[in-house]
């Protein structure tokens, strides 16, 4: 609860239908994507104006309220979930394009304007916005921003740091600030690449230039079966050896090819063990020709089969398992929690194996996607939340997962971020003195720590409180001791 | 099972932060003429040399910061892959340290980013000898902070560099290399018509009334975006961007004589061609200008210019450097700024106002 003295003078910094207090009314925000966790906010505000969130801010850093930033609230990882004493930021009404500049391939938005919203105004003239989370159709570029969000073409064309020019916003104090510029570079330290992926710990972002890339005239997927998960990994790694980055590189096991078929039926092969979906875009004869080269090293690894999408429906089609592999799972599992760890490539065949056996173990299913290029996994963990202790048994294996992607040199998350639903692995993946840094970090713009508290970086009192150890570079302490 | 060389410098630095007296950190010194003066005792980063990682198929490269770039680039050029950045040397000795502490891109980097989007993971000694790391090995990573890439064209204030993690990309199958005679205002308007089009680009230059257009990529792509562009073919193209790159072009050569200063304009590709008083050279599609000024000039128009095209102006060489050599910060910036110094290195000790002054 607020305050009321401090409710009625944030109150009347906005209208009345942009302030929510009623618990019917903030019900709405009590969670993000990651909906295992549920908070009602003390207040919901929705200023449509940068000076409205400036005076917003500057209120709640003179009462020491936290503040939580929210775009659409698709993320995975639980950043978006609300504070209880504090007011959620939607910034919902943000969703103005400012500009399309086809000149110098800029796009002006407000943080509220949807991923995809961009690319369908820029296609007049060519050109799109590269990044592309499964969540496009809903996710704002303002929490595209806040998680560096990624999706299945980051290989070729990057992640939201690599496409993002400028973001201006607004600092707890309420002070204005633009990190980047209209140029390439920007003068002093990088705070663009700082901001991007800090999960609205560090400024509210009000507005964000990007950048446009020319529409590629063709696009063509093939899809390659194998009959042994690592020959399909080995594939993926052939293929990079061989100098090519193809637009996207997609591996799904047995188990999540299974679920999609009987979901989108994109006539997937249902006896292969893995499959993989390597894409070549270009101009017609530059795909002809990576196409040809892609097809001979999926050959040369052991595919048992290889289909090339012969028109954009089936390139679509083929496109369309893939991209609901979610929902898919979602169908036949009662619950299930989707894992972000990134591995380096070359350990996939053993981490898919040490899956299996967590699987094995846990006695829960599990079904793998996996950007192969850039070696971002995301495991599945299937169980029901009704059966006693199974949601237990899932975050524990899901625990085991990212604690196994530290061990063999990747991160606990490639993408989704780290927000709520894996603090604890921070405390394993950093040290405490790397811990300490980043929150000095937080610290220079946050001195109070208002905005978005508990999410992203963990106090060390935390840490011990999970009693987590930490594992680095591989090495476990007590090298000698079996774990599990 | 830190280095012995890491222990001594971690000691060094907590000596110097005790004392309070700066560290000059230095690679080659291939850069010591960019930014301010370099002050204090010298921190030689060199024997903290060698390839600690490189498996071509997984993109990534690791090594210590005191490797020589061009045994990185020839390393990678073995495995057919390279810096996409085309960092300059500015000189035989130049490390990998400091080609990322400096941050400085060449001629691709429109087309294929800069150094930052490239570098994936760094290992620190911050201004309490604390050796940290950021980032990692892997193409995609966000937990935590991306003090990997804050470290990147931070000039040494932050941290001493022992390990960097960079990407890697295949070296392109064909290159290609047109030439146009044009004027400035015409260069700009083909550059940004160009650069919305799927035209392979890989690096523009236009100097004295000549543009010259890189193309690189697969052999039909290349092919077709050359008929495209039109112009006609340039023999010495390779060695054109080589000079580009090192700024050894006659250019750069003559901007950097006695009584000269060189400047660099970074602005929005779109802005319009302006007499700034000197001679230039334009990169990057229009997005980088450089200009060759008297030592003298006043470099207050120059600042407003390159703000007003939503950019900066850096003094790159020669030149009064006591009027600054990179665009002030605004207030809140500096305040950011300062902060995020004194958590690095509380005491000042690292590249003492390299960067800017109190930094």
């Amino acid at each position: 609860m607020l305050d009321s003295a401090v409710s009625s003078r944030l109150a009347a910094l906005l209208p009345p239908e942009a302030w929510l207090t009623a618990d019917e009314d903030t019900r709405a925000y009590e969670c993000d994507g990651l909906t295992l966790y549920r908070t009602r906010p003390a207040a919901v505000a929705l200023p449509e104006t940068e000076a409205q969130v400036v005076a917003i801010l500057r209120q709640c850093h003179q009462a020491r309220i936290p503040v939580v930033a929210r775009g659409a609230g698709t993320g995975l990882s639980g950043g978006a979930t609300p504070d209880a004493g504090g007011v959620l930021l939607s910034l919902a009404k943000f969703r103005r394009i400012l500009a399309i500049d086809p000149e110098s391939q800029t796009a002006v938005v407000q943080p509220g304007v949807r991923n995809l919203a961009i690319s369908e105004a820029a296609a007049a003239h060519g050109l799109y916005y590269a990044p592309d989370p499964s969540s496009q159709i809903a996710c704002t570029i303002g929490g595209n921003v806040a998680e560096n969000a990624g999706g299945v073409h980051c290989l070729k064309y990057g992640l939201t740091v690599h496409n993002v020019r400028r973001v201006r916003g607004v600092l707890i104090d309420g002070s204005t600030v633009e990190f980047g510029g209209d140029a390439l570079d920007a003068p002093g330290y990088d705070l663009l690449a700082l901001i991007n992926g800090s999960e609205g710990l560090l400024a509210v972002i009000t507005e964000v230039t990007v950048k446009l890339t020319p529409k590629p005239l063709l696009a063509q997927v093939a899809l390659a079966s194998f009959d042994d998960v690592g020959r399909a990994g080995l594939a993926v790694s052939a293929v990079i050896g061989a100098g090519i980055v193809p637009a996207g590189l997609e591996m799904m096991d047995r188990a999540a090819t299974r679920a999609v078929e009987a979901f989108v039926h994109a006539n997937y092969p249902l006896d292969a063990q893995a499959i993989l979906l390597v894409e070549s875009d270009g101009t017609p004869e530059e795909v002809a020709a990576e196409m040809a080269e892609i097809k001979r090293v999926l050959a040369a690894s052991g595919a048992t089969a290889i289909r090339v999408s012969t028109d954009e429906k089936e390139r679509l089609l083929l496109w369309s398992g893939r991209k609901a592999a979610f929902p898919a799972v979602g169908r036949i599992a009662a619950d299930y929690i989707c894992m972000d760890g990134t591995i380096p490539r070359r350990t996939l065949p053993q981490v898919l194996a040490r899956i299996d056996e967590f699987s094995h173990r846990f006695g829960l299913a599990c079904a793998n996607v996996f950007h192969a290029g850039d070696g971002n996994l995301h495991p599945l963990i299937m169980f029901d939340a009704n059966v006693a202790e199974e949601a237990e048994r899932a975050e524990a294996f899901g625990a085991a997962i990212l604690e196994l992607c530290i061990e063999v040199g990747g991160t606990i998350t490639g993408e989704h971020g780290v927000g709520i639903e894996k603090i604890r692995q921070m405390c394993t993946q950093f040290r405490p003195d790397e811990l300490t840094s980043f929150l000095g970090v937080k610290a220079a713009f946050d001195e109070h720590g208002l905005l978005n508290p508990g999410k992203a970086v963990p106090t060390l009192h935390r840490c011990a409180e999970f009693g987590k150890m930490h594992v680095h570079r591989g090495a476990l302490p007590h090298p000698e001791l079996p774990r599990f | 099972m830190t280095d012995a060389v890491v222990l001594g410098w971690q000691q060094r630095i907590r000596d110097a932060a005790a004392s309070g007296r700066p560290l000059r950190i230095r690679g080659g010194g291939s850069k010591d003429f960019y930014g301010q003066e370099p002050v204090g005792e010298l921190l030689d980063t060199t024997p903290l040399a060698g390839i600690v990682d490189y498996d071509p198929t997984e993109l990534v490269l690791t090594a210590r910061a005191g490797t020589p770039l061009a045994e990185v680039e020839r390393v990678l050029a073995d495995a057919g892959q390279m810096l996409a950045f085309e960092p300059p040397h500015f000189g035989p000795g130049a490390t990998l340290g400091g080609t990322v502490a400096a941050g400085l891109s060449g001629p691709r980097r429109p087309y294929a980013g800069a150094v930052r989007d490239l570098v994936l993971g760094t290992r620190i000694l911050d201004g309490r000898g604390t050796e940290l790391a950021f980032g990692g090995r892997v193409m995609k990573n966000v937990a935590g902070f991306d003090v990997a890439r804050l470290m990147t064209g931070a000039l040494g204030t932050l941290g001493v560099l022992l390990e960097i993690s960079l990407k890697c990309q295949p070296l392109p199958k064909a290159v290609t290399v047109r030439v146009l005679e044009c004027g400035a205002a015409e260069s700009l308007r083909l550059t940004c018509g160009w650069a919305a089009q799927p035209l392979s680009l890989a690096g523009t230059c236009h100097v004295d009334g000549r543009l010259v257009v890189r193309l690189a990529g697969a052999a039909p792509a290349v092919a077709a975006a050359a008929a495209r562009i039109g112009g006609s073919a340039w023999p010495e193209g390779d060695a054109l961007f080589a000079s580009l790159r090192e700024q050894t072009h006659p250019f750069f050569a003559a901007a950097g004589g006695p009584g000269r200063a060189l400047w660099r304009l970074a602005v929005k590709p779109t802005a319009p061609y302006a007499d700034l008083g000197g001679a230039q050279l334009i990169e990057w599609g229009g997005a980088l200008r450089w200009l060759d000024l008297d030592a003298g000039a006043d470099p207050q128009p120059l600042r407003a210019w390159a703000a007003s095209h939503g950019g900066h102006a850096t003094l790159f060489r020669g030149g009064d450097k006591a009027a600054g050599v990179f665009q002030p910060l605004d207030e809140t910036l500096l305040g950011l700024h300062r902060r995020l110094k004194a958590n690095f290195d509380p005491q000042g000790i690292l590249n003492r106002g390299r960067l800017y002054p109190g930094l």
